[in-house]
This record gives structure tokens, sequence and C-alpha cells, in this order.
């Protein structure tokens, strides 16, 4: 059983709240992501999940019509803050979207990208890194002979994979997953989750997620969102087991959805 | 049969005709061009007609050797002044401007696409010309009236631009804003964005983009006669005066057709037009599937 002292907080959000057009989508969340654990983020579809991941790297920025207010700090930085580097402070933030989106380029240079944009050119070195994340996001058997392909052409569910090393590759200390397996079958869904679990030794783990039963299998740490706003958060088994509120108890009951 | 079947078949019989019909005009304009242009060259081999710089019709030479080097600069000079332009004011519209500016710049640059070309060519004509003459040509010591080459690939320039604008800001928005997220999530700027990923996922549709303005300028009549000069030498420099081909056909058509084969040398002109369009087309299929292959995301 893990004290709550020694958990570290690594994602803080303080009265975040988020309005698209004239949405009110995310009210007053506070919530605590904790370091090296994997926090589901669970609720009805519509119910504000990935707009909340997406704002933790600022990644709403691109969004005409979007107005945030409050603060995210990560490790006690708020991004809001003008100082701040945005693409730096992303870096530090892997992404997982919903349906893999590999890059308009090879598989190599897919898991490549970051790592040439962040100063690594020389051609060894990338070598080694490129099979190295590959292996980490077990695609490495799969195109090492093929690694000049373009990524387009990998199944689905490689192509996730292949967006996982993609995002690992710069070294984040967190990885932000958006419903990650929603698009695959359940084999390409099942090695996806496989992965997330080996991960969270390493990184803070976000996933957002609308399948309970992945929730149950893999959170540490839940966060209940409920029409924009936060119901209850803690650990997974105390709110998978003992839900204080009632609004809880009925989602996880399949009552509400 | 009942009613409604019978009206489904006559209506897919119909349209079968009438794209036959329109896919026949192609071979049908063809074989005129080729038809009448024969007379011409069964006096002079074709590698005459193309490579010879005599053109004086009334003593029944033909060169067009001139008149198509005055096409390849006035068209490439237009497309090399068009194209990085046109790029970095798309990139802006699509992925810079906020919503705001976006919605009131769009609806400009199609109206600008669909300004009849003689209203650029006056345009050129009473401000670009006496600016050349004015202006641009003393700064190089060089006289000009400012109908020239440089003022006719000015004007085409201009007219490309929205096409390709337009075209390309479309291509750019509708790139899904996931790509941009998995670039930016690794911590790329919003250029390396642009250059790496936007540029290469839209490939396909920059190609086209510049097809199109390329068939725009190249075959421009005119904006370009208004403007080129019309003479069919090869210029000394940017600033003197020569001629395109299809700009000469306009030109030309019609006023000296009593000078022997005249017309059958512009016919000639016209199915290198023809033929120029249409390899330039089968290029593009040939690119644009390579494109497809390699940056499809």
């Amino acid at each position: 059983m893990i004290k709550k002292s020694d958990i570290h907080i690594h994602i803080e959000t303080k009265n975040l709240n988020v309005y698209y057009d004239n949405n009110y989508v995310l009210k007053n969340v506070n919530i605590e992501i904790p370091t090296k654990q994997l926090t589901a983020i669970i609720g009805p579809s519509g119910c504000g999940k990935t707009t909340l991941l997406k704002s933790f790297n600022r990644l709403l920025d691109l969004r005409d019509n979007i107005k945030t207010s409050g603060e995210i700090l990560v490790d006690g930085e708020n991004i809001f803050d003008s100082r701040v580097d945005v693409p730096d402070m992303r870096k530090k933030m892997g992404l997982l979207s919903q349906k893999p989106y590999p890059l308009p380029m090879s598989i190599y240079n897919n898991v490549a990208y970051g790592l040439r944009i962040h100063g690594k050119k020389n051609a060894k070195e990338l070598d080694s890194a490129v099979k190295h994340y590959l292996q980490e996001a077990g695609l490495w058997n799969e195109v090492k002979d093929r690694l000049h392909d373009p990524a387009s052409r990998l199944s689905v569910g490689q192509q996730q994979r292949l967006c996982l090393a993609r995002a690992i590759a710069v070294e984040p200390e967190v990885v932000l997953c958006d419903e990650p397996t929603s698009a695959l079958d359940p084999i390409a869904a099942q090695q996806i989750e496989k992965l997330l679990l080996k991960l969270k030794k390493e990184y803070t783990v976000v996933l957002v997620t609308h399948t309970l039963r992945q929730a149950k299998r893999l959170a540490d740490h839940v966060v209940f969102l409920y029409f924009g706003k936060v119901v209850e958060q803690g650990p997974a088994d105390e709110v998978f087991n003992n839900p204080k509120d009632p609004k809880t108890k009925a989602y996880i009951d399949g009552d509400i959805s | 049969m009942n009613k409604r079947k019978l009206r489904d078949f006559i209506g897919t019989k119909l349209m079968f005709t009438v794209t036959i019909f329109a896919s026949l005009l192609f071979f049908a304009i063809f074989l005129i061009l080729l038809y009448k242009s024969i007379f011409i060259l069964e006096t002079q081999s074709i590698a005459e007609l193309l490579f010879s710089s005599l053109w004086n019709p009334e003593k029944g030479e033909f060169g067009l050797y001139p008149i198509i080097i005055g096409t390849i600069l006035v068209t490439g000079i237009s497309l090399i002044i068009a194209i990085p332009i046109s790029l970095l004011s798309a990139v802006y519209i699509a992925e810079y401007a906020p919503g705001k500016i976006r919605r009131v710049i769009r609806p400009f640059l199609d109206v600008l696409a669909g300004v009849p070309s003689v209203v650029y060519g006056l345009c050129a004509f009473l401000f670009l010309v006496p600016l050349v003459k004015d202006v641009i040509a003393p700064w190089f010591g060089i006289e000009s009236t400012g109908l020239c080459i440089l003022t006719a690939s000015v004007t085409l320039a201009i007219m490309v631009f929205p096409i390709i604008i337009s075209l390309c800001v479309e291509s750019f928005s509708a790139i899904p804003i996931e790509l941009k997220e998995a670039s930016l999530s690794v911590g790329a700027t919003k250029w390396e964005t642009v250059k790496k990923v936007i540029f290469r996922a839209s490939a396909p549709s920059i190609i086209s983009a510049v097809l199109l303005g390329f068939g725009r300028a190249f075959g421009e009549t005119i904006a370009v006669n208004m403007v080129v000069g019309g003479i069919p030498r090869i210029p000394s420099s940017l600033l003197h005066p020569g001629q395109t081909l299809a700009s000469l056909i306009a030109s030309a058509y019609g006023e000296m057709m009593s000078v022997p084969l005249y017309e059958s040398a512009l016919m000639l002109v016209a199915l290198i037009l023809f033929v120029v369009v249409l390899l330039f087309n089968v290029l593009a299929v040939v690119v644009l599937r390579r494109a497809k292959r390699r940056w499809s995301y």
C-alpha cells in the first residue's frame, strides 16, 4: 500500500475552465495526477475527457474559439505562463491519439522525426535510437526489414505502436493517451494495453478511456468526469470498489452512460 | 418495364452518351489541329519550324523558336514568382491567421480567381507597364517601352496567385488536426510542422495547384497579348518585348489569312499548345501517383 505522502504529483489543475464557442466544456476542474502511475480519466462520451487531456500540453491552442482559464501545473510550473516555451513543454508530453496518425514519411523517419528536431543528426546514433524505441513499442520485429516503407502501409494496430515509438523517442515524462485502443481490433488493443502497463514504470501515463473494464485493468488512479465536472478522483480500488459519490456508483454499475 | 426503371435506364444511357461525346471532343480537336497543320508540315520539317529563329510569314518563314522561348520565359518566370509567394500566403491563411482574418480573406481570393483575364490585362497595362517603363527599366539602365517579358510574367504571376493560394488553403485545411498535434506533441515548432508534415501531406494537392497555375499561365492569351509586346524575336533581356504561342494566335488569326500557309502555321502553334498541356497532364498523373504513395498518412 502506497502512503499518500509518498505520491508525487506530476500534473495538477487548479480551477481549470474551458469554453468551446458557447459551450462550457470543463467546469472548475481540480485534479492531481501522480507521477509514474497510470491515471485513467473515465466518464461518458462528450463529458470533456479529451479536452482535459489535450489541455495538458496546450494542444487546445490549435483550435479557434477556445477559451481557457485557471492553471495547469506540470512539475509545479504553470504551463499557461507566458515564459513557458511551448514546444519544449510539449516535448515532455507524448501523445497517443484515438486513431493512429503516422506522419507522411517512412516508418524510420516517423521515429527519427522528433530526434532530428531535437538535434540528433548522427546516422549511427539515429539508427540505434530508432531500433531501441521500435523495440520498446514492440514493433521492431515486424518492421525491421521495411523501415523505409511509408508508415501508412502498416496495419492500424502497427501504426498505433509506431505512434507510441514516435512519442517516447523524444523521452517525454508523461504519455497522454486519448482512447488509444478505440480504433483497434482486440488483439492490437491488448498489445497497446500491455505496453501502457510497461510504460507506467518509467512515465506518468494519463489514459482517457470510455471502457470501464479497460480502466479497471490498467489504472492506479482514476478521475471520473461527468458533464465537465470532476465527480470523484482517487486510487483506482477506492473509486471502483467504494465510490463515494452516487453518480460514480451509477456509472460503474452501468446505470448511467 | 415500369416507369421508374425505364427512367433509370434512359438516364444511364443519356449520361453515357454525353460523357462519350465530351471525351470524343478531345480526339476531334486533336485531329482538326493535326489536319490543318499538315500543310505547313509538308513544306517544312518540324525541327526546322521549332528551331528556326526566322519568323517572316510574308516570305514563308515560320520559325517558332523565338516564340517558344518567349513562352517558356513568361510561363517559367511567372511561376517562379507565384509559387513561393502563394505557398507562404496559403500557409499563413490556413495555419497562422486567426479565424476572423481567414473568413474575410478567402472570399476575396475566390473572386480574384474568377476575374476575367482581360481585366488583369487592362490593370497591368495601366499600372504595371508605366512602372516598368519609368522605374524598373531605368534602374537597370535599359530603355523599355514597358511592354515586355517581365511585365507579362508579373501579370501572369498575379493571375495565378489566387488559384494556387485558394487550392492550397483548401488542402492545408483538409489535413486532420490530429496530424499536426502528432508533430507538435513531440516538441516540433509550428514552422517545423508546416515544413515537414503539412507540405508533405498536401504535396499531391500542391502539385495539382501548381499545374493548374501552369495551365493558366501557359495558355493565357489576352492579358499577355496586351503587355508582352508581341514581337516574335528572342528578347535580349527580360525588359524587352517578346511573344508567346497563345498570344501569337490571338493577335494574328484573322488578320493575315491571305498569306499562304499562315493559317496552317497558327494551327501548328495551337497543336503545340494542345500537346504540351496533354503532356503536362500525363506527367501530373504520374507524379501525383508517386507523391500519394510516398506521402500518404
